[in-house]
């Protein structure tokens, strides 16, 4: 029901869970490809199409190689709006009369634009600019009355879709959801109409909808307004510093126009990529998906983006004052994760913070007690481009950010002077092969996975081929990377810091005032 | 992999055909579907062992993963209530105490060494441990895994850690207002004193110590209190004979007794008002205890969450999000329980400015369920929705394990599935129409969390306004 905008990266922040410990074992890969069809269609659209006939049931994910990175300031929010929008129907589907709402769509748009003019003007003139908001009102109203209500939705939901959703992050968004497997053509009918020939009818009112998502997201939790300020800081020039959820300036000004020259540009065939994974057949699947996707003509390939992150010179600190629990971030730039080091970064991401052998837990949360949690992470805000390898700590009740902060710098200076132990190395390696075993169990994550290694490499085996990499790390590649990263200069740190509660003199702080609790024995 | 037969194979392929080769639909609704091939519910083999410990068994040979999960009697409803967080500092530690021959510390190398886990924690109606592992190392993991349930060191450093952890959790508890609404929201619906609306104090927390855990073990843990699950690729009669070598020996316990847990059964009308003003949305919810499983017009009202707020397309996503546009998150469920009264409740966050219009909207909405009673067609799109997903109850082993280690906890019928199957498709709009007067909009406690400034309407409109105090936990023992 929900559509977050949100990269893994920033899940992982959201969701302050103990890591627990992960699965191993070799598997037959060759087995894996054989039940495995790549497709591309002349239009360059990629299908990754996986028979896994355990239960009559299949489920999807479009991935569509554009995220808020390709957005530029003045539609900051745009890949995410276009998102929602991917449900809202097309001439076929949604409409009572599709030829007036045609029309009437039309009218609207002039009239938003006029109104939109008005309003930034330079020289507003109020009574001028509330007339065409008036008029664009009624024009909206208009629009709406040849609305079929939810009718993507419905149709999906009557045919027993289940699991539909969507995500924007920096990097790609993704559409999926599961259907019974004698539902595939209802699939293929539905997938390639959405991006055949959308309407963006009600945009303005989803526009609402998304105001709403920033507000309950970004600005109404302290680890929203947290991470908002120290992705800004952490990029200067990269687009990766936006919020993928959009500026509210902006966000009160895309409009259609906007929304159809994004589509026209970034939603082209070859940008797109579907894996399909369930009780399907391939034979009986292929010409389906020629027949409908071979629709969608093939257009020129979009424009790479030509900013890059400069190297960081200075360490940038955020300190954000807020009436929460103190909050504690620290981040590094490191290579892009398609880059040959992306292993080592997940080898360090294992041995610092991955279930209760990690040396962060043990460290700052079962001996010193000065955390209560403790995850590393990389590829935050996306994996496409140079990217960062962060840590989020949670601090322990009365215990300052600068306490945290000392101990986390004194693990990440060990990694730099002393070999990872053969029982850490041996540990991630094993830990890694059985967590890929585990991702193959489930059909929605499998696709998810599929979709995205494509994207990412052009070649969906890299998945697999992630386990060789990982098997290649050493003791010493841990180090010389640890070396490499851990430099003050390449460094962002965010703080959230309570400084009412702080000071002594105001004893009417929002934060509890340190009196922790001891237990006897 | 697992293998079908041949034959069904076959059959999805010749139905499959005649759709490829015909000609694109314009309109899904030109769209023709071949039926869904027979796929049975797995039945898993229940075995009760003689110490009175139930165990359910389903093979599942696709991946070399064995996962396993235990239900126990107990949960956090029965905390003393000067030590509410008692039984979720007790599986924690359980867990990361070790056990009485393997340190905490060495369960944890052992475990992730192997890429294996095992966890427990507590719900409000149940205890759960869980374990996972590679097929190769599930004999030994799940010796340990009955040695941290039979018996567990309930190291008294390890207590320290995980209430470290939990007094972080009471400190930081109004911070999220989302999470402050629930929480004060089922304060207010169950009573103050109910156990389901209860939440660890820093008071409750300091009072607990590992002779409390030590107590509590003993009380909780017996071979006839637990249910156990395996789902994997295992053989039947080797699996069964290593949980006998683990469990088999376990003495049974004294006999088991429901808990009389206290809640409120009258309603509470009115207006619980949670200032916060470092948030730019007012997070409202508002209803009352809602009913039980077991209740007769359970499947009517599966069919009215259907249609009131299963989709997008339902009546209140439709008005309060798509149409009128006031906010991202809105729902509703008329929610039973297994045991106790679930919630009847309507959740909505929106900026302030469309306070009042919101709670104006899912008001209006609720007294639509009975004053614009469901249709035929709202009725038969519902039921068809949830009869055309039917089949993902039961698409994974490990899902159908799951539910069937829950069905026998709360001593439902197992093939309450199939049941269910069989009861939504006879369910009338008469039913429906009936069943929507579950929902008392008159007696609707509303809750709301966030700034005092700005609203379009006063809260007082709703009725006489209560404050909650959200204070730092540290001055009171709320």
């Amino acid at each position: 029901m929900t559509r977050i905008a949100a990269s893994r990266a920033a899940l992982a922040l959201l969701f302050l869970t103990l890591a627990t410990a992960v699965p191993i074992a070799a598997q037959n890969l060759a087995s894996f490809e054989a039940k495995t069809k790549v497709h591309v269609l002349q239009n360059g659209w990629t299908f990754i199409i996986v028979e896994r006939p355990a239960a009559p049931v299949f489920s999807f994910a479009t991935v569509a190689d554009v995220g808020s990175a390709q957005e530029v300031p003045g539609i900051t929010g745009l890949a995410h709006m276009f998102e929602h929008m991917a449900f809202k129907g097309t001439p076929n589907l949604g409409t009572t009369d599709y030829e007036g709402e045609k029309k009437a769509l039309d009218a609207l748009e002039a009239a938003y634009q006029a109104y939109q003019a008005a309003r930034l003007s330079p020289h507003p003139d109020p009574q001028k600019t509330q007339g065409l908001l008036a008029d664009f009102k009624a024009k909206q109203q208009t629009a709406g009355s040849f609305v079929v209500k939810g009718a993507f939705d419905d149709v999906l939901t009557r045919e027993g879709g289940v699991g539909t959703n969507a995500t924007t992050s920096a990097d790609e968004t993704r559409y999926f959801y599961s259907l019974p497997a004698n539902k595939i053509e209802l699939f293929a009918y539905l997938e390639s109409e959405r991006f055949y020939h959308p309407v963006f009818r009600e945009f303005y009112e989803e526009r609402d909808v998304v105001m709403e998502e920033r507000r309950m997201s970004t600005e109404s939790q302290p680890i929203g307004r947290l991470v908002e300020q120290f992705t800004s800081a952490a990029f200067s020039a990269h687009p990766y510093h936006q919020p993928t959820i959009g500026y509210t300036s902006d966000l009160q000004s895309i409009s259609i126009t906007d929304a159809e020259r994004f589509f026209r540009t970034w939603y082209v065939p070859s940008s797109l990529t579907t894996a399909i994974v369930g009780d399907v057949h391939a034979e009986t699947l292929i010409p389906l998906l020629d027949k409908y996707f071979g629709r969608i003509p093939a257009r020129p390939a979009p424009p790479p983006l030509r900013t890059a992150e400069p190297p960081q010179v200075a360490e940038k600190t955020v300190v954000l004052d807020d009436p929460s629990q103190p909050m504690y971030l620290e981040a590094y730039h490191k290579p892009a994760s398609t880059h040959p080091d992306q292993a080592v970064y997940d080898a360090i991401d294992d041995i610092l913070s991955h279930g209760r052998t990690s040396r962060l837990y043990r460290t700052l949360v079962r001996d010193k007690k000065l955390a209560v949690e403790v995850e590393s992470f990389s590829g935050y805000p996306g994996e496409k481009y140079p990217n960062l390898w962060a840590i989020l700590a949670v601090p322990a009740f009365g215990v300052t950010n600068q306490q945290v902060q000392a101990a986390l710098r004194e693990e990440l200076e060990k990694l730099k002077a002393q070999d990872a132990t053969d029982e850490e190395v041996a540990r991630f390696k094993t830990r890694s092969k059985a967590r890929l075993i585990r991702s193959l169990s489930n059909n929605q994550g499998l696709a998810n996975q599929l979709a995205e290694y494509q994207r990412l490499f052009g070649d969906w085996r890299e998945l697999f081929r992630d386990i060789d990499k990982l098997d290649k790390v050493t003791k010493a590649d841990i180090r010389r990377v640890a070396a490499e990263t851990f430099r003050s200069e390449n460094r962002t740190v965010a703080m959230l810091v309570n400084h009412a509660a702080n000071n002594p003199a105001n004893k009417t702080g929002d934060a509890p005032q340190p009196a922790t609790p001891k237990g006897g024995n | 992999m697992t293998i079908r037969t041949a034959s069904t194979l076959l059959l999805a392929a010749a139905l499959a055909l005649p759709a490829a080769a015909s000609a694109q639909a314009t309109h899904a609704e030109d769209l023709r579907y071949p039926p869904l091939p027979r796929f049975d519910i797995p039945q898993p083999e229940r075995v009760v062992l003689d110490n009175g410990m139930v165990v359910m068994l389903l093979e599942d040979h696709e991946l070399p993963l064995v996962e396993a999960t235990a239900i126990i009697r107990g949960g956090s409803r029965q905390d003393p209530a000067d030590k509410a967080g008692l039984a979720k500092l007790g599986a924690t530690v359980m867990r990361t105490g070790g056990t009485q021959t393997r340190p905490g510390d060495a369960l944890d190398d052992y475990l992730e060494n192997r890429a294996a886990s095992i966890e427990l924690r507590a719900t409000e109606d149940h205890l759960q441990a869980s374990l996972s592992s590679l097929k190769a190392d599930f004999p030994d993991v799940l010796r340990a895994f009955a040695d941290t349930l039979r018996h567990p060191s309930l190291d008294a450093r390890k207590l320290e850690v995980a209430r470290n952890q939990a007094v972080a959790e009471v400190a930081r508890q109004n911070d999220d207002p989302g999470q402050i609404l629930f929480r004060e929201f089922r304060k207010v619906v169950y009573g103050p004193d109910s156990p389901y609306g209860r939440t660890a104090t820093f008071a409750s927390l300091g009072k607990i110590h590992r002779d409390d855990l030590v107590a509590w073990h003993g009380d909780t843990f017996h071979p006839d209190r637990v249910i156990l699950g395996l789902v994997g690729d295992f053989q039947r009669d080797d699996a069964l004979r290593q949980i006998r070598n683990a469990f088999g020996d376990w003495p049974k316990g004294p006999a088991w007794t429901q808990p009389d847990v206290p809640f409120r059964k009258q309603p509470s009308p009115g207006v619980w008002f949670a200032r916060k003003d470092d948030v730019t949305q007012s997070f409202i919810a508002m209803g009352h205890l809602g009913g039980l499983r077991s209740d007769p017009d359970y499947y009517a009202l599966e069919v009215l969450n259907q249609l009131f707020s299963g989709s997008f397309a339902s009546r209140l996503v439709d008005d309060v999000r798509t149409r009128k546009g006031l906010a991202y998150a809105v729902n509703a469920s008329l929610d039973s329980d297994y045991d106790h009264p679930g919630l009847a409740y309507l959740f909505v966050s929106t900026k302030l400015q469309t306070t009042g219009a919101s709670i104006d909207a899912l008001l209006e909405e609720s007294r639509n369920l009975t004053a614009q009673p469901a249709t035929d067609e709202e009725v038969n799109k519902a039921k068809q929705a949830l009869l055309s997903s039917f089949v993902f109850n039961y698409d994974t082993r490990r899902e159908v394990l799951r539910r069937q280690i829950t069905l026998e906890y709360f001593h439902y019928p197992l093939d309450w599935l199939a049941r269910y199957r069989s009861a939504i498709e006879s369910v009338t709009t008469e039913q429906v129409r009936a069943a929507a007067h579950r929902l008392h909009p008159d007696d609707f406690s509303v809750v709301v969390v966030g700034p005092a400034q700005g609203t379009d309407k006063p809260l007082t409109a709703y009725g006489k306004v209560t404050p909650i105090d959200l204070a730092p936990p540290a001055h009171g023992t709320k």
